[in-house]
């Protein structure tokens, strides 16, 4: 049977082009591949190939004929001996191209611009049961009492990164972990984040449950790539069939005069991104609980530590299976005045501001959001029905930050329980000085929390 | 070290002869077929055709067992035929559909299948590398013996995660075999143009890793030299480098007009080159297969790659929810 010969789309924007040239006559036997056109477009010249083998039998649109539609027949191709059929007669066509961009595919994001007129009801339960015993433990042991307890029932887990073996880690978080679990589990890498974060992703489509340390996360924009491109997006992109489980963690933000290259908070950055899970941690119980359920989660979790926070000590429940869910906010003051959300180390401005702020009689409500994605929006949402105020406290740049983002959530859901604007305290727009006195100017300070709440309470 | 180019060729049966001109044909009619759909509007954004570079997948492919793994960039098409997913299924993700692998969320550089061990369909240049070395490391870890296959192009070939990843799988002997895939083009920049390394195998030299080059446009020479990087994998001596030398007859991608290259060139290694023709030559002299026999199996493949098109065209787009799912295991 015969078969039209459509002007093709040579780029998904043409939507007409010129036929420039002819390579073959009627009569001429082409087959799969040859070129027989030349296409122009305001663009670029093109070689039209034939996908079919037979016989020119007719050309229905001459060389140099401007403004040919897209799928428009140009010639009509025919077997060996075959006529060229009457006008108007049955001819074998490519069937149009499917609207593939039709209106009903446009679907508003779930967000809703209504109020909420009901305070939601977050999960408050208690992290651990009531009369459990607690002991002491540095951020940094608890961190590592996590990873060797997974790695203990798991052999699928294991931890790379630079030092984090023969040298027991270059802040000792992994410190005794190559005694324990050898160097199959416990493995030093050269310095070369792009490539071992690379090797990271691939082992966990390949079925293992890495665990891998930047020694801090400045280096890991040199990875960004496979945290992003390679690990976020894989299970969607596969239709959810192959899943990426790693855990990348390490110490992030500013420590103590390192200078701009080594003092960011990547918070914002990362929880921006579909696909990845951001925990940023501020006690040990907590930095414990969420790393077991970080390492046994089957997605990409981002594990933002504090290098100044690994030597703090806290109360850790002495419990043998310690787990702490994602999106779970911990309120660690109850308060009716205002609500204070922050996370990781501006924990400790907000929690030392409220104290002080309760000495005046102003009594803060400070939630600790330890996950930064998903979001426990509910507990934030329920304290500020109740308080009317809201200040966020955060280490990283001011420009898209965590806290511009909680801000957004609760305009949008709680704009009438609001009495006094949102304030979002965040690090100063520069980048990290390495002089003290200005290093302490660029932080954010619990004196600015202190004053924040005053002016969202007007006291 | 001294340059080396493999002259071996792999000894096979007139029955394998068959099956690799089968394969290869496979891919060449497929990729005419989205061609041909892509200029009728059914496949959107980015598609680049394997028109040409057939041999080097089907070469390789018949020297793998169940287990090992493959991964590559985004011209994929070739390597999912290849080992084994179905047409329908790759066609469907390229028209954007529901039955696709991925369920038309993916495209045609984003495909996967667990079952085949077929990890991807990767868009930005170089990143399958050290993922594919990551899969050689979980088999490693686990102690069997599959390998994984890890294609990349020769302008892969100059990204520096390539590099981190040869120090890093010498170091600790990733059974993992890097296939550069040199087709001469980084899209319209020739080899020439993007360094002055007279070859891109050799480079692993610096980092203690052996390789050679390979006739890419000769199916048996590519088996043969598969054979040879494969037992040197399994039996735990590390990686392997095959820089096999080919040539893509299409532009980069669909909306490239080539003018980096003349056309008595590309017309000079259809005409001269041809690994598909150079088969079928093979096997007509040898009297391994009558022109019949060879009819019947164009016949054949024509109808598997019709079909293919068809169900790319019948299967529905994705329902609207799926916008939402997937993104969270």
């Amino acid at each position: 049977m015969a078969t039209e010969v459509l002007m093709p789309a040579l780029s998904p924007t043409m939507e007409e082009g010129t036929l420039a040239k002819w390579l073959v006559k009627e009569g001429d036997t082409v087959a799969s591949g040859d070129i027989i056109a030349e296409i122009e477009t305001d663009k670029a010249t093109m070689e039209f190939e034939a996908v079919d083998e037979g016989v020119i039998g007719k050309i229905l649109i001459e060389a140099g004929t401007d403004g040919v539609k897209v799928n428009t027949p140009i010639a009509i191709l025919v077997a060996e001996g075959e006529e060229v059929p009457e006008e108007g007669a049955k001819t074998e066509t490519a069937p149009a191209p499917a609207a593939l961009n039709g209106e009903e595919g446009k679907t508003a994001a779930p967000a809703s611009a209504a109020p909420a007129p009901e305070a939601p009801k977050p999960d408050t339960s208690p992290d651990w049961p009531e009369g459990t015993e607690m002991k002491s433990q540095t951020v940094r042991e608890a961190l590592r009492d996590a990873m060797a307890e997974e790695m203990r029932s798991t052999d699928e887990v294991f931890v790379m990164g630079e030092e984090v073996a023969e040298y027991q880690g270059a802040y000792k978080i992994t410190q005794g972990l190559l005694d324990e679990f050898g160097a199959r589990r416990v493995i030093d890498t050269p310095i070369t984040e792009h490539g071992f974060a690379g090797i990271g992703v691939g082992a966990a489509f390949g079925g293992l449950r890495p665990i891998v340390e930047f020694m801090t996360f400045n280096f890991a924009m040199q990875a960004i790539d496979h945290i992003i491109n390679s690990a976020a997006k894989t299970l969607y992109m596969s239709g959810g069939q192959m899943g990426c489980p790693i855990v990348f963690r390490g110490p992030n933000g500013a420590a103590a005069r390192v200078g701009a290259q080594h003092s960011q908070c990547y918070a914002a950055w990362y929880s921006q991104i579909p696909g990845l899970k951001v925990v940023m941690p501020y006690s040990a119980a907590d930095a414990k609980g969420l790393l077991k359920t970080a390492i046994r989660d089957p997605n990409p979790v981002i594990f933002l530590e504090n290098e100044i926070l690994y030597g703090r000590s806290f109360e850790v429940p002495d419990l043998e299976d310690f787990t702490v869910p994602f999106g779970k906010a911990k309120i660690w003051r109850e308060g009716k005045d205002v609500t204070i959300v922050s996370f990781g180390i501006g924990m400790t401005y907000a929690l030392e501001a409220a104290e002080k702020l309760a000495e005046d009689g102003i009594e803060a409500e400070v939630i600790d959001l330890r996950t930064i994605r998903p979001m426990d929006t509910d507990a934030i949402l329920a304290s500020v029905m109740k308080t009317n105020r809201l200040v966020t406290v955060e280490e990283g740049f001011p420009q898209g930050s965590v806290g511009n983002y909680i801000t957004s959530v609760v305009m949008e859901q709680a704009f009438d329980y609001l009495d006094a604007p949102v304030i979002n305290l965040a690090g100063k727009d520069v980048p990290m000085p390495y002089a003290a006195n200005l290093e302490k100017l660029a932080l954010v300070t619990t004196d600015e929390v202190v004053e924040a709440v005053r002016k969202v309470t007007y006291r | 070290m001294a340059a080396r180019k493999s002259t071996a060729k792999s000894n096979v049966s007139a029955e394998e002869l068959l099956s690799y001109y089968r394969d290869m044909l496979l891919i060449r009619r497929f990729e005419e077929k989205a061609g041909q759909l892509y200029g009728m509007g059914l496949i959107g954004g980015f598609c680049h055709l394997y028109i040409g570079q057939e041999a080097v997948v089907v070469g390789l492919e018949a020297t793998a067992k169940e287990g090992d793994k493959r991964i590559t960039s985004y011209r994929d098409h070739g390597h999912m035929l290849a080992c084994g997913m179905d047409p329908k299924g790759v066609m469907a993700e390229l028209t954007g559909r529901e039955g696709g692998y991925s369920k038309g969320k993916g495209g045609s550089m984003h495909m996967f299948s667990k079952e085949k061990h077929f990890y991807g369909g990767h868009g930005i240049v170089g990143a399958q590398v050290p993922l594919g070395a990551g899969l050689a490391f979980s088999d490693k870890y686990k102690g069997n013996d599959n390998v994984t296959f890890t294609y990349f192009g020769d302008g892969a070939a100059n990204q520096g995660q390539v590099y981190e990843t040869y120090n890093m799988a010498m170091l600790w002997d990733l059974p993992v075999i890097f296939v550069i895939e040199n087709n001469k083009y980084a899209m319209g920049t020739s080899v020439q143009r993007a360094t002055k390394s007279p070859s891109l195998w050799e480079r692993g030299a610096a980092y203690g890793i052996k390789g050679e080059e390979v006739d890419g446009m000769d199916v048996l020479a590519v088996k043969a030299a598969g054979e040879k990087a494969v037992a040197h994998c399994r039996a735990g001596k590390g990686p392997y480098i095959l820089e096999v030398m080919t040539y893509r007859y299409r532009g980069h991608s669909m909306s490239d007009p080539a003018k980096y290259r003349t056309r008595d060139e590309v017309q000079k290694m259809r005409s001269e080159r041809d690994a598909i023709e150079n088969v079928r030559e093979l096997l007509l002299q040898g009297k391994h297969a009558s022109e019949d026999k060879l009819k019947e199996i164009d016949r054949d493949i024509k109808a598997i790659v019709n079909e293919a098109a068809e169900f790319s065209k019948e299967s529905p787009e994705p329902a609207l929810e799926e916008l939402w799912t997937d993104i969270y295991a």
